[in-house]
């Protein structure tokens, strides 16, 4: 399809032999991944198997001993999150992390304050326009100046997102926002997440509902005990007799 | 100046020093270390167990290591209250619990101090027994009686706890609601009064760990400011939550003052425990042998 | 927006003529000793509540940094004779220069190990200072004040007002902060430190920046006490009933709102005055004590939340 320019175009995030270890645990195992520019790529894989720990290893939670982080050509292997957040790494949280003292429209400000396209948004009453049309984006205009401790499960989750678009990013790490939603809900959600694609935005998704994962990506990569197994197309990774036993069990 | 025999004078002083240390940091041990507790009025809870002994021995004669065995049950009730307080109003409402806490037992800890000034004064108390103000000659060295007490009675109290967390049924327990508050949930135990328990077990041992405190030196009531350090140190310095490394720590403490003393005299002496509980928070943010990373 | 600043800075320039004005009518000197403990328990609050209450940090080095202040100013005097001016100035990077210290040393630790670091930071330094001889050592030092400035007419007076001023200044900067992206990025740090930083914001460098102001108004607060007491020592410099006494009044007020600490101060401070006088010092820690736990058990939102919580009832009420 669209494989013969991708492979041209030089790579927006480039993973290399990327080894997390706790302790005597080993969480991600020498794993070496590029993630190409416009993407929309799926992180499948069962509980445990190390999704979480490689998009801490991305945003920066997480320092890795051996192995390096390359995003649009720079090594970031060494900075800390908020660096990589203003060089246009955003992410949300498996289990959101609103700010909760703070109103929906605040939570957003904090992004827009100290991530924001200083080329383009400059004065407060721009940050506060950009606010209000990422809120309207996201259908949640009419909750702005609600209590982030005040919102159900499914805006929660797309506050987080609006959050990570607040500091206009290149690469957008969105870690299980569906879990614990109903299914029209899942749909809202990826109907949002597919909208969001494309415009200048790759999009790594982390999903349990492989329908979902199906539906969205471009490509998968499927990790087990911190090793790909098995990395293609949706239909190349779901036909994949090691990715059927690991979601199947032993 | 300073000579073999000086410094080996320090250290078996410091050893016993450290002794007693231990003995008055257990409790915390297991209040801070296992429960997360941030208990700041330990020491204050300390000196006012000292208190009590000091009222006991003067206006009844009791013997002060009597009088503080007499009043463990006392202190073990006063600390399933004062769990239940805190439990109630922090842990209960969940986030800022440590903030909130840790404001709320100094609180507490300056409310103990004025009681003792209204009730007692602010004068220094000591205790009368047979073992206080003498000394066994060893050759040349002097080693005060009242230190060999705290240094026994010190072992005795780790051994036991040790042996209590180790082989009982409630020990285990107390040990497991430290690691894992659902697991034990799904066991079918309240992991709110196993925590209970062991901070009436914590605040038990405090008193005594109040009768050593008068029976080592005289007692005044913002003592407890001098022990914030002493106790966090050696509970930090400890790993969280062990009783044999609690005993190491201490004895690491009561070497290093000791020797401090000796070679720089009692003025700089009180930092000693700050400074090493700062060195070791600054090097090891969550505690030497922290149990989360 | 702008019609707050307006009245803010009116209230601060009437504040002040009232405070210059006291000085010129009132004979008697009471009032001047104890409104400027008063005073002066207004500028650690609120500077304590830069970095504990809008970053969230309990910070228990209170008595450190006014400690430091109050030893500056002995220093300076003893060794130049500075005169005032100077020596709060002095003071205030002095304790800018140890907010940096401290902060790089103990902000990376979280919750209760942060608190009991600036303990232990406290009472390293008091030690220190205690083993300084130059300074008076433990027995402490005896100060004569030098001759007191025009239009005022005693030396206390003119303290009084130079604290006053501390007033505005600490006031000013922390409603600054509060408003601006330093004060929404520590509230987002107070929120949840891993989300902040994702989202942007340079969580350490923000702690350090709260930690080196908040510490430089310590001081600065602490530097005139030397001259107002014409007496320091140690123990009492470093005394952790500062460090508890400001933590109380920042919490009683409440810390989501600059005006919080200064409510605190005001209601704490008073009282304490009243009670050393008709009771006794020590029933004034007895207050300090059972007022700390009683708020944060019963309001731990401080009397700032109680407002709050009453205004949004009787607005529901209305609606």
């Amino acid at each position: 399809m669209e494989a013969e320019p991708q492979a041209i175009q030089a790579p927006l995030l480039r993973i290399s032999a990327l080894t997390k270890r706790f302790g005597g645990f080993t969480a991600l195992d020498n794993v070496s991944v590029d993630i190409r520019p416009g993407e929309r790529f799926g992180l499948i894989g069962p509980n445990g198997s190390g999704k979480t720990t490689l998009i801490n290893c991305i945003s920066g939670a997480f320092r890795t001993e051996p192995g390096t982080v390359t995003f649009r050509d720079e090594d970031i292997t060494r900075l800390q999150p908020h660096m990589r957040t203003r060089r246009g790494i955003a992410r949300s949280f498996q289990i959101p992390r609103p700010f909760r003292s703070m109103t929906v429209a605040e939570n957003l400000m904090v992004g827009l304050d100290f991530a924001a396209d200083t080329s383009v948004i400059v004065s407060e009453a721009q940050r506060r326009e950009a606010m209000m049309s990422i809120l309207t984006r996201m259908g949640l205009a009419s909750k702005a100046n609600v209590s982030a401790n005040q919102l159900s499960q499914v805006e929660l989750r797309k506050m987080e997102l609006a959050r990570a678009m607040a500091t206009h990013p290149k690469l957008l790490i969105s870690d299980e926002a569906m879990a614990g939603l109903s299914s029209s809900e899942v749909d809202e959600v990826l109907d949002l997440l597919m909208s969001l694609a494309g415009q200048d935005i790759t999009i790594i998704m982390i999903e349990h509902i492989m329908q979902a994962v199906m539906r969205f990506s471009d490509r998968v990569m499927c990790l087990e005990a911190g090793r790909i197994i098995a990395i293609g197309t949706p239909d190349e990774v779901m036909a994949n007799q090691r990715v059927q036993e690991a979601y199947l069990g032993t | 100046m300073f000579s073999f025999e000086l410094l080996r004078d320090a250290v078996l002083i410091g050893v016993l020093l450290g002794c007693f240390y231990a003995a008055v940091s257990l409790g915390l041990s297991i209040a801070f270390g296992l429960l997360d507790v941030p208990h700041v009025a330990h020491p204050a809870f300390l000196v006012l167990a000292a208190y009590v002994v000091y009222f006991l021995n003067e206006h009844y004669g009791v013997d002060p290591l009597l009088a503080g065995l007499l009043i463990t049950p006392l202190f073990f009730l006063f600390g399933l209250v004062a769990y239940r307080l805190y439990y109630e109003t922090f842990e209960k409402r969940g986030s800022d619990a440590g903030v909130r806490g840790i404001a709320f037992f100094f609180g507490i800890a300056f409310i103990i101090e004025v009681l003792i000034i209204l009730q007692f004064g602010v004068d220094q108390r000591s205790v009368t027994a047979d073992y206080v103000g003498k000394a066994w000659r060893i050759g040349e060295m002097r080693i005060p009686f009242r230190l060999v007490v705290a240094f026994v009675v010190a072992v005795a109290l780790t051994v036991l706890l040790t042996l209590y967390l180790s082989r009982t049924f409630m020990g285990r327990a107390i040990r497991a609601v430290a690691q894992d508050q659902e697991a034990l949930r799904l066991m079918g135990a309240n992991p709110i009064r196993i925590k209970q328990w062991a901070f009436g077990i914590a605040t038990a041992v405090l008193g005594i760990a109040g009768a050593l405190l008068i029976i080592v030196a005289p007692v005044e009531p913002t003592l407890d400011r001098a022990y914030i350090g002493r106790t966090f140190c050696v509970v930090v310095m400890a790993g969280l939550g062990s009783m044999s490394g609690t005993l190491v720590a201490a004895i690491i403490l009561g070497v290093a003052e000791t020797i401090v003393l000796t070679l720089f005299g009692a003025s700089w002496a009180p930092a000693i425990s700050f400074a090493m509980l700062l060195g070791v928070l600054a090097v090891r943010p969550q505690g030497l042998f922290g149990r989360r990373s | 927006m702008k019609r707050t600043g307006i009245y803010f800075w009116t209230g601060a320039a009437l504040f002040l003529g009232a405070a210059l004005l006291m000085t010129q009518v009132i004979g008697n000197q009471y009032p001047f000793f104890a409104g400027y403990v008063i005073l002066q328990f207004i500028v650690l609050a609120v500077a304590w509540s830069i970095l504990g209450g809008y970053a969230g940090y309990v910070n228990f080095g209170t008595a450190a940094f006014f400690g430091i202040g109050v030893y500056t100013s002995v220093f300076l005097f003893k060794a130049t004779g500075a005169p005032l001016p100077v020596q709060i100035a002095a003071a205030a990077a002095i304790g800018a220069l140890m907010g940096f210290a401290l902060g790089l040393l103990t902000l990376r630790m979280q919750g209760i190990f942060f608190s009991i670091a600036t303990i232990a930071a406290t009472i390293i330094i008091e030690t220190a200072i205690t083993n300084w001889r130059y300074v008076g050592g433990a027995a402490g030092i005896q100060l004569q004040r030098p001759a007191v400035t025009a239009p005022f007419d005693n030396y206390v007076e003119m303290l009084f007002f130079v604290q006053a001023m501390l007033v505005v200044l600490a006031v000013a900067i922390s409603r600054y902060i509060q408003r601006s992206w330093m004060g929404r990025g520590l509230q987002a740090l107070k929120d949840d430190e891993l989300a902040a930083e994702c989202t942007g914001v340079p969580t350490l460098r923000l702690k350090l920046m709260a930690c080196v102001i908040s510490g430089a108004l310590m001081c600065a607060a602490g530097a005139p006490g030397a001259m107002y007491l014409q007496y320091a020592d140690p123990s009492s410099a470093f005394n952790l009933n500062y460090s508890v006494s400001t933590l109380a009044m920042s919490l009683i007020g409440g810390t989501a709102h600059w005006a919080g600490p200064v409510i605190g101060a005001i209601v704490l401070g008073t009282t304490q005055q009243l009670l050393t006088v008709t009771i006794s010092s020590e029933v004034n820690v007895l207050v300090l004590g059972v007022m700390l736990v009683l708020f944060v058990v019963a309001a731990p939102e401080g009397i700032i939340g109680l407002v709050r919580k009453v205004r949004r009832k009787r607005n529901e009420g209305e609606g």
